[in-house]
Formats: structure tokens, sequence, C-alpha cells
């Protein structure tokens, strides 16, 4: 075993060390040991020593399998080969006892035996194994049900909340929506033909449990846009203290309705006296805030659908980007045909207009977001900005002369 | 040979519901969290599941992947799922299960938490045990901040929830940028270009357009067929390095830490926010990263005590103020903090509204 002074002290501590988690299995692995002596090695370097990687695949895919090589190949041999492998996750990260054994007996014979649950996109990962163990390695999991995740310049791996299987703030049904658009994107999820990545994320409500609005190109978030469900006498039993706020997810004992809940509404849309909650839901922005803080009491209105948001992305190039309104509401429903067609219609677009290695986001940006919205066949629509312009450098284009001319106050779509 | 089997996606999610799940999809009608670490969840029918939300690393070995699913198997019928903060959950449909479970839990040294008003699991990359581009070590930051704040993983104690993030380069696979608090890997040098392996390994081009600054310019000697940086242009984005293994740009001392604060992702009360630049530069110290461990310690005090009931960290700093937040916390404000980048503009400020 290498000798592991640094990492060692990582050992101790409350929270569950991956250290000792690794050294375990270092005992069985020779690659882990030597994962383990590279690591120590970086610890005392502060450097890495994984080279640049590689293109390896299996047969026909061209995605999933992020190559990785060591730089200390002679010294950690263990590493020469260490490559990552994403398997595309079940929608809301479920699983049964069964079905991690099977991923973990196929993992033993054919990798290292380290996973990640998950990675950051949502892809269980599975870290370190050599070129001629990834086509066997693929095909034993496929013939238990699992297939490689996206990467590169492809469709990746959607990821959802968990959704309708247990949240009441569900608005519409995220496991199933992601199922079915991983599934109907699979060539594209696999064969990377994309100017750039291509993230969906489902998010069941506002308080965007997957982050849809900081790390999707097209987020989906669940949304209502009738009332508010009031349970009187359960906001009462709030206000007396026989509730707790927030389900009891925080420190204090008792809500104070006026002050944590009406007074912090962000748009004053709110009224207590004492024993009726009142709730101007025209002018409710859904924030989930009062729903959160008294989920026995409050609940989303039953007219349930999604917004759809475009455009975010980590800093890599331009500078991060938030995912921003393009449809306020869409009804969605299995198998969310409306949701893959417009889906086709942004990626055809972006396929055509984009440059090597643009998000779309940065591509509407690029082009502005009056071509994005034709080419897509979307209205402008006020909600998809906070404001409107302030500078008088607008274009007119034939379109709206000729709309003018017939009589339209404006031209919106074809 | 078996017949080759490609492009079945995923395994549909449904086989992987418990019974209680199933009969009650779309069903559930609200929620306590009846301890740190515990949620019920209460059907139109009266059913109940209690999920159990316990600590992960994120990296496990098939061992402890095993070790997961035997106390599965003892308590929750071999039914789990992990949340998107990469916890785990043990999901129990027999209330009388949660105590022995409990006990099972601590005696494994598997802590239970993240829930509610915590600090819950950091989401982080893979550092230096599996990136060809890292900063700074991903798992071994994580573990030693979670060891020091673990107080508040399993308990409901703070104002708000507190989201803490890492990613250990600007790539930022852990899409850090709207965490309560961002701790950051980032490179302080500009990339070292190798012009023998350059001409073999990279398009020119292509490496020259990677550059967001317009730093990269083809070499003036065309023999070399190689590219030089214009140093000065350099912010260490690595972009170039992605395109081409023949820039790196790594260096043991210049390398760090950088905290970005007051990021958040949900809309309750006010929008999702951007993380902000607190503190650009840490050093990487392994194997506990100790000047990391004390600053983010002292932020997460700071606005313990300073923000009120329900405020997230995002809301305090921009209900006191940036320049507040500067001086309470003691982190110096230097030329880093204002931003000089695309959208800079934004950021500045073009009011009176301010404090002395």
């Amino acid at each position: 075993m290498h000798k592991t002074p640094l990492l060692d002290q990582l050992e101790s501590g409350p929270y569950p060390s991956f250290v000792k988690d690794l050294k375990r299995l270092a005992a069985k692995k020779p690659q882990v040991n030597d994962l383990l002596g590279q690591l120590e090695r970086s610890y005392k370097e502060k450097i890495t020593h994984w080279k640049h990687g590689g293109i390896v695949g299996v047969l026909g895919y061209g995605s999933g399998i992020i190559g990785r090589y060591s730089d200390l190949p002679d010294e950690f041999p263990g590493l020469e080969h260490f490559h990552t492998m994403r398997i595309n996750h079940p929608s809301g990260w479920f699983y049964t006892t069964q079905a991690i054994r099977e991923v973990c007996d196929i993992w033993d014979q054919y990798g290292s035996g380290i996973l990640n649950m998950h990675g950051a996109t949502g892809d269980l990962v599975l870290l370190g194994t050599t070129t001629d163990n990834l086509e066997p390695c693929f095909q034993a999991l496929a013939h238990k049900g699992w297939d490689i995740g996206g990467s590169g310049s492809a469709m990746r791996s959607p990821s959802c909340c968990v959704g309708p299987a247990r949240c009441e703030w569900a608005m519409f049904d995220t496991l199933e929506a992601c199922y079915e658009c991983t599934q109907h994107f699979q060539f594209d999820l696999h064969r990377p033909s994309f100017p750039y990545k291509y993230k969906l994320k489902f998010s069941g409500c506002p308080n965007d449990c997957v982050a849809a609005v900081a790390r999707a190109d097209q987020s989906h978030i669940g949304v209502w846009r009738d009332d508010i469900k009031i349970d009187q006498s359960a906001v009462k039993a709030y206000d007396g203290g026989e509730l707790k706020p927030r389900g009891g997810a925080t420190p204090y004992a008792k809500l104070d309705v006026k002050a944590d809940v009406v007074d912090l509404c962000p748009t004053g849309c709110m009224s207590w006296d004492g024993k009726t909650l009142k709730i101007d839901n025209k002018n409710c922005n859904h924030c989930m805030h009062c729903i959160n803080m008294m989920p026995q009491a409050l609940k989303p209105g039953s007219e349930r659908g999604v917004t759809i948001l475009m455009g975010s992305h980590a800093p890599i190039l331009e500078g991060a980007q938030m995912s921003w309104v393009i449809v306020p509401f869409m009804e969605v429903e299995p198998p969310f045909d409306n949701i893959k067609e417009l889906t086709e219609r942004i990626i055809e677009w972006w396929a055509e207009n984009g440059k090597n290695r643009e998000r779309v986001g940065e591509l509407i940006l690029r082009l502005g977001m009056r071509t994005f919205l034709e080419a897509v066949g979307l209205p402008p629509v006020p909600q998809s900005v906070i404001r409107p312009r302030a500078n008088p450098f607008f274009y007119w284009k034939q379109e709206d002369f000729d709309a003018e001319a017939a009589g339209k106050k404006y031209y919106t779509t074809k | 040979m078996a017949e080759r089997i490609t492009d079945i996606g995923p395994p549909h999610y449904g086989k992987f519901l418990s019974p209680v799940i199933k009969e009650n999809y779309g069903k559930w009608v609200s929620h306590e969290i009846i301890e740190p670490g515990i949620l019920k969840h209460v059907a139109e029918s009266g059913a109940e599941i209690y999920s159990v939300r316990v600590a992960s690393p994120r990296i496990l070995t098939t061992l402890q992947a095993r070790d997961i699913c035997e106390v599965a198997d003892k308590y929750c019928g071999g039914y789990l799922r992990f949340t998107s903060r990469h916890n785990f959950e043990l999901l129990v449909s027999d209330k009388a299960k949660l105590e022995p479970l409990k006990a099972e839990l601590a005696k494994r040294g598997m802590p239970k938490g993240g829930t509610g008003h915590s600090i819950t699991n950091i989401v982080h990359t893979q550092g230096w045990i599996h990136c060809h581009t890292p900063a700074i070590d991903a798992s071994g930051v994580v573990k030693s901040v979670m060891d020091d704040l673990f107080e508040y993983f399993g308990s409901h104690r703070l104002p708000a929830q507190v989201r803490i993030s890492l990613a250990c380069c600007l790539n930022m696979c852990g899409a850090v940028h709207c965490s309560d608090i961002a701790i950051l890997g980032v490179h302080r040098t500009p990339p070292k270009v190798n012009h023998d392996r350059l001409r073999h390994l990279c398009e020119i081009p292509t490496t020259i357009s990677a550059c967001p600054t317009g730093a990269i310019r083809p070499h003036p000697d065309k023999s070399l067929k190689s590219v030089t940086v214009n140093e000065e242009r350099c912010m260490y984005c690595g972009n170039c390095y992605t395109m081409c293994p023949a820039m790196p740009l790594f260096d043991p001392k210049k390398g760090g830490v950088a905290l970005l604060v007051g990021g958040k992702v949900s809309n309750a009360k006010s929008p999702p926010m951007f993380s902000r630049l607190a503190v650009p530069w840490i050093p990487n110290n392994p194997p506990r990263w100790p000047e990391v461990v004390q600053t983010i310690r002292k932020i997460l005090i700071k606005y313990a005590e300073g923000a009120n009931k329900y405020e997230r960290v995002a809301e305090w700093i921009e209900r006191i103020g940036w320049e507040k937040f500067f001086e309470v916390c003691d982190i110096p404000f230097t030329y880093q903090h204002i931003d000089d980048y695309k959208w800079a503009y934004d950021t500045y400020r073009t009011s009176m509204h301010f404090k002395f």
C-alpha cells in the first residue's frame, strides 16, 4: 500500500470520509491503491496528475465516456487508463437496492469500483476503467437495462426533481417529462452533433430543486396560474403555534403570520387580520414563500403547467447566465410532445447558427431575442423581460410595416 | 455472443418506486420535517412516507454503496433515492422502523441531516482525484469544510438554508455560480506554451478563438506553427487549455481558492441570484485547507448573527449593502472585486444609496 500521510488526515472528523472508504477498497483493488498514491502526490505537490483526456468510447457512440490517463503511469500503473463512464440515471435518482447491486457487480468486474452518486449533471458516474473494458462493461450494463449518458457537444442526460413521486408541490410530472425527453433525444445524447452541450432540467415548482434556472440551457419550472388554495383553520393553527413554520425546518418555534409571511411577500398581495388570510392572486408572482412557510395551510392552485426558460450556463465563456422566460405558461401532459417539439425547433435553429462551443444562451444574445423567437415561432411576451429597453436603438422589419398596413396593432408571429 | 444493445436510455423510474410511492404518486398533500434529516410526507389517502436523509461524500466505493443497500434492505424494503445535493434518502414506510434505523445509522457513522435551515452536503466536482484542469482538490476541501460546519448539518439553527458548492476550476462543472457560498478553485498564471507539443496537438485557429479576451495570437515565427500569449490580458480561465493540451496553466503556489457568496436558485421571496466575489484568493493548503475553512466559518457566523428570520445569505447582504458585508466580515475590498469583464457596468453604483 502506498503511504498517504496527508490523506490520512482526512480520515478523522464527523463527516463521512472518502479516504476511509477508498482505503477499504484499496486493499482489494490495486488501481484504487494507486489512485490514493497519486492523490497523495497531488496533495504534496498541489497539482493535478491527470493528463488531458483522449478520445475513447464504445462502438457507435461519441459520448458518455471521458478518457482519463495518469501523467505518472510508471509509478501508478493502475491509473495508466482510468476512464469515466457516465451512466444515465433514472428520473429523480430513485433506485432499488437490487439495481444498485447489479451496477456494483458489473463495476467490480470491469472497473475500479469507485462511483459518484452522482455527477453534476445527474449521471451515475463510474470512475476508472481501462479502454479494453469499456465495451464489455457497457454491454453488461445494457443487458441489465442501463445506458450511457451524454458528454461533449451533445444532449446531456436530462434531470429532474423528486416531483410527484414524493412532493406535493410538483406542478407537472417532472419524472415522466425527464424520462420521455431522455428517450426522445437518445440519438442526440449518444452522438454529439450540436455546437456544444445542451442540458434539459425539470423542476416541479419555483423552489427549483434541480437548479434548472442556473444550470440548464432549457429549463422547465412548474407553475400555477389560478388561486393559491387556503385552509384558513390551518393558517390559524400556524398563528397559534400548533403547527411549526416550514413544517419544522427552522429554529423558530412559532410562525408570525404577519411578519414572517404577509410582510415578506414580495408583491405585497397578502393580508392577515388575525382571523382570515387573504391573497390577491392576480398580483401573486408565485415565489412560493408563503407556501413554503405554511405547507399544511397553503397549496398551489389547480391550473398547473410549466414555464420554459432559456439560456443558462456557468461562466465559461462570456460570463454566467441564468435562464430567462420564453414561454410563461405551457400546459403539459405525457408524452410531453409540445416540449419535445419546441426543443427540436430550438436545437435546429442553434445547430444552424451556433458557432463551435457556443451555448444556446450565448447565441441568442449574439443574434438577438427577436431572431430567436421568430425562428422558433414564439410571440413576444412581457413576462420575458424584467423591464423593457431604455435605449432607442430598435429595429423595424418589413413584417412590422406589413402588419401595420394590414391594420394590425403590431407584428407578433408569422 | 449476446445481442448488442444500444440506445435504450435509462431504466424507467417506475421500476424503482416503493409501493407507497407508486400508490400515492401525485397525491401527496403536505409534509413536515419531524426532526433534522427526517421528512414526513402525507398523501390524500392518509398514507405516510418517511424520508431519512443521510450525508454522503458523493464519491462512493461499491463497498460503501453495498453498505447503504444493506441498510435500505433492512429498514425500507430496498427502496432509496439520491438527492440533487448528493445525499441519499432512505424511504421508510413503517414508522416503527425509524428509531432502529437512526440507531443503525449512528452506529455506522452515516449522519442524517441536510434538511431545512441547515447546511446540507456541498455539491462539488472531481478535483485532483479525477480531473485534468483543477486548481484545487474537491473532495478534501469539502470534507474539511463539512467537518468544521458539522453542527449545522444535523440541525435547523440557521436563519434559512445555506447552500455551499465547490468547483475546482473556472469551468465550474459544479455550476456553483448561484450558491449561498461558492468555493472556487482559481488559477493565477497565464498558460505556458509548449511550442513543440502545440504544433502536433492543437488546431491554431480554435486555440486562438478559445480566448475570450483576445490574448492569444499566432506566433510571429511562422516556422514554429504555434501561438503567443499576451499575459497582461489573460485572466486564467483555462479555456485555451481545454482546447489545447499544450497550454497548461498550473502553478502550485499561485493557484488557490476564491469564495463567492450570495447566490440562490429558489424563487422564494427574492429572485434567483448569482454568487458574487467575496474573497479573491485564499492559499491552496491541503490536506485540511484551514484558511478556507476559517473564512467560511467567519462568513457563516456573521450571517447567522446578522440575518433576519428566513433571510438567505443573498437577502441579508442585499439588505445591509455589500459595503457593510465587507465591513462586518472583515474582508478587505480589492481591485479584484470590481468587475472589469463583459457585463461589468450593471454592478457599478449609480446612486447615492450607499453607507459609510
